[in-house]
């Protein structure tokens, strides 16, 4: 009965016209990275997200080859670390006057032959400028501790033990300590927020002004049927998920460092969630009259997921209540599986979170193609 | 089998009797036509033949077949225009056609139908860019992807320019010489008169005469009739001396005289000669489908005034 050819003629259709409107386009994609990059940028500069730095080095050498120069490598080390970005002070300018030029308490002052000194083995002090009230100096003074106990530990190793391998464990790793940072977090939420809105808001759209218009009818004159229509609907906003998510994840990662844990386990979740929201949109536009009170009931039945399922902030710091209401919500266990997989491999988690968000779209899906109608009575 | 076999057909919304039970067939490879004022019921009744919507009552067989629980076979043979026909806004008319084709799963060439239609010029314009007239030639051109051996064109013509209106007629005639089958609404009689082996008037609900559009003249039209001017002396003159039945039309000065036989208007020319008056232009006249529809349509619409201002309204809403 289903036949795929018709299911794929009516996705080129669909699909051409989907991306010959740019409204549509903007609202399937650009926003949710806007949305990534608006959050990100508000929350990372707290406890999470890179941290700047102002670094004077005073130890200008003279070095007899480049590999000489730890004073740089440390630098360096620090500003690959994601954590803190190292901004250089010209070694003329009175520090702690700089600092206050600019706002800030973080810095960090390399002492002349640092680097000498080192590679010497002879005790070395560098300062480290930071404001016990703010957790920005606390993260650069765990980092650059990390790193003094690395570059400590490496000049031992080289000493000492020149045929034993590195000591296990002691690697940059341990200055990153895998903490969740709020971007990681943000990241699965907006990725959900997006399965939502995007095919949610469009079925309800187009299933209530295509009764209006009687386009329905019209392909109703045609061999398509009913599910081979909304099927190419949901493979559309998979493929659009799909591109969401690599878009979001890929911003996440590169404009704010976020810890993604890309697993199989998150596929389920991409196919299944607008899967759900298309049909759930469809639902909603059959059984309404008009497109106004689609419209209605549409951000009636949208609007709670957006923002208590999780999306922008993990309902956790939420009352009691309202972490009890999110748990009707359909949207909490794509975001909670999403974040079981994302953040925290957790994947006897969200096996159990796919297990419900699978029974809830096969429910709305029937649903849906049950109560749709092409014709009237 | 014929195509269309309606018996007694019925639907009604609440108190309204959109159809009235209604009963008419349609041969094979027959045009046939469905006029009627606004709110007759044509769409309706079309619409059941479609099986787009479910009668009350009757019986409807659309190529043997039960539209409303057979639809989805029936589709598959028979070519739809929709009255107020649409499509997807950012489709073009050209993709739409294929788009079609891959659905009914045969082969056309798209280019050949959009000639055939006058729609080349905008093959690849976005439907929601269209005018009026060209989205009805796309409605037109979808109908044809699937061969169908019978059409069903609700106001196909309606809001096209003189020459796409030409056109299209080309297009039907086209396709009955193909042996189809097509059931037409329109609102322009002479269309009607041109295209239509036989139509029907529809009037809430109900069909008021169906037939040839001669034999529906004949039926309900008054005849040819001889038209004098000259003044209602000349009449009276024309009556005391002929057996003829005269008529005389104060506003206009016209003495009108129905005539049973051809031959009576010499009778009466020749009264009128000997009346030695003065008379002016005369002239043989006979009722056109036009005046037949506007006397079958409006007569009933003075009985019933009162319920009939209702659904016309609620239409124009
Ligand atoms: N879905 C509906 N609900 C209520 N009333 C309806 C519905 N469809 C049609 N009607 C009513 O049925 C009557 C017949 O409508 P229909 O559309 O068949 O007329 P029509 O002859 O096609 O008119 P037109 O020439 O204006 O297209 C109208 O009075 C209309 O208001
Ligand atoms: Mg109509």
């Amino acid at each position: 009965m289903v036949s795929g050819k018709r299911i794929f003629s009516d996705f080129k259709v669909f699909s051409r016209g989907y991306l010959r409107n740019k409204f549509g386009l903007f609202f399937g994609l650009i926003f949710p990275v806007i949305l990534i990059l608006i959050f990100g940028a508000i929350f990372s500069g707290g406890s999470s997200g890179t941290v700047n730095v102002y670094a004077q080095n005073q130890d200008t050498g003279p070095f007899a080859s480049p590999q000489m120069d730890i004073a740089s490598k440390f630098l360096t080390a620090l500003n690959d670390s994601g954590t803190i970005k190292v901004i250089t002070v010209d070694a003329s300018e009175n520090f702690s006057q700089y600092l206050a030029d600019h706002s800030s308490s973080d810095g960090i002052i390399i002492p002349a032959n640092f680097s000498a000194n080192y590679l010497a083995g002879r005790q070395v002090n560098m300062t480290v400028y930071g404001n016990p009230a703010s957790s920005s100096s606390g993260i650069v003074s765990g980092t650059v501790n990390g790193y003094a106990n690395y570059f400590n530990l490496n000049y031992f190793q080289r000493k000492y033990s020149d045929t034993t391998p590195a000591i296990i464990g002691i690697t940059s790793a341990t200055v990153n300590t895998q903490q969740t940072n709020y971007i990681d977090f943000l990241i699965p939420g907006l990725i959900g927020f997006s399965i939502l809105t995007s095919p949610m808001f469009s079925l309800v759209n187009i299933s209530s002004e295509y009764k209006k218009t009687k386009l329905f009818k019209q392909l109703s004159l045609t061999p398509l049927t009913k599910i081979e229509w909304l099927t190419s609907k949901v493979i559309w906003y998979i493929v659009l998920t799909i591109a969401g998510f690599l878009l979001m994840v890929g911003v996440g990662v590169f404009a704010f460092g976020a810890h993604v844990n890309l697993a199989i386990g998150l596929i389920p979740f991409l196919i299944l969630g607008p899967m759900l929201f298309a049909a759930l949109g469809m639902l909603v536009g059959t059984v309404t009259k008009s497109p106004e009170t689609a419209g209605v009931i549409g951000n009636i039945v949208t609007f709670p997921m957006m923002f208590l399922a999780g999306t922008f902030f993990p309902i956790s710091t939420m009352p009691a209540y309202l972490q009890t209401f999110a748990h009707v919500l359909p949207l909490f266990y794509i975001v909670e599986g999403l974040n079981n997989v994302m953040v925290y491999g957790n994947i006897p988690g969200a096996l159990i979170d796919m297990a419900v968000v699978l029974v809830i779209t096969a429910v709305i899906f029937v649903a849906a193609v049950k109560l749709f109608k092409w014709r009237e009575d | 089998m014929l195509p269309i076999e309606v018996t007694s057909l019925k639907k009604h919304y609440g108190d309204l009797k959109a159809v009235d039970g209604i009963s008419f067939t349609v041969k094979e490879g027959e045009v046939f036509g469905l006029l009627g004022p606004n709110g007759a019921g044509k769409t309706t009744c079309i619409e059941i033949m479609e099986g787009l919507r479910e009668r009350d009552g009757g019986e409807v067989k659309v190529l043997g077949l039960d539209p409303w629980k057979n639809g989805y076979q029936l589709h598959q043979k028979i070519g739809v225009i929709p009255q107020d026909f649409t499509f997807f806004e950012k489709t073009t008319p050209r993709e739409a056609i294929i788009y079609y084709a891959d659905l009914f799963n045969v082969k056309v060439d798209p280019d050949m139908i959009l000639r055939e239609v006058l729609l080349e010029d905008s093959a690849k314009v976005h439907f929601d860019n269209l005018s009026g007239g060209q989205k009805q030639k796309t409605g037109l051109a979808l109908s044809l992807v699937n061969s169908p051996e019978l059409l069903f064109l609700d106001e196909p013509t309606t809001g096209l320019d003189p020459n796409a209106r030409r056109a299209i007629w080309e297009v039907i005639r086209g396709l009955k010489a193909k042996g189809k089958t097509i059931i037409l609404t329109t609102h322009y009689l002479d269309e009607a008169q041109q295209l239509c082996d036989r139509v029907a008037i529809m009037n809430h609900g109900k069909i008021v005469a169906m037939g040839t559009s001669e034999e529906i003249i004949q039926q309900h039209g008054s005849g040819e009739r001889l038209e004098i001017h000259g003044s209602e002396k000349l009449a009276d003159y024309i009556k005391a001396n002929t057996d003829l039945q005269v008529d005389y039309n104060a506003a206009r000065g016209e003495i009108i005289i129905p005539l049973k036989k051809r031959i009576d208007a010499l009778a009466a020319l020749a009264a009128a000669e000997q009346s030695g008056m003065d008379w002016g232009e005369i002239q043989t006249r006979q009722d056109s489908l036009d005046d037949v529809f506007i006397r079958l349509v409006s007569g009933a619409e003075i009985n019933s005034d009162e319920t009939e201002a209702k659904p016309n309204d609620r239409r124009r809403r």
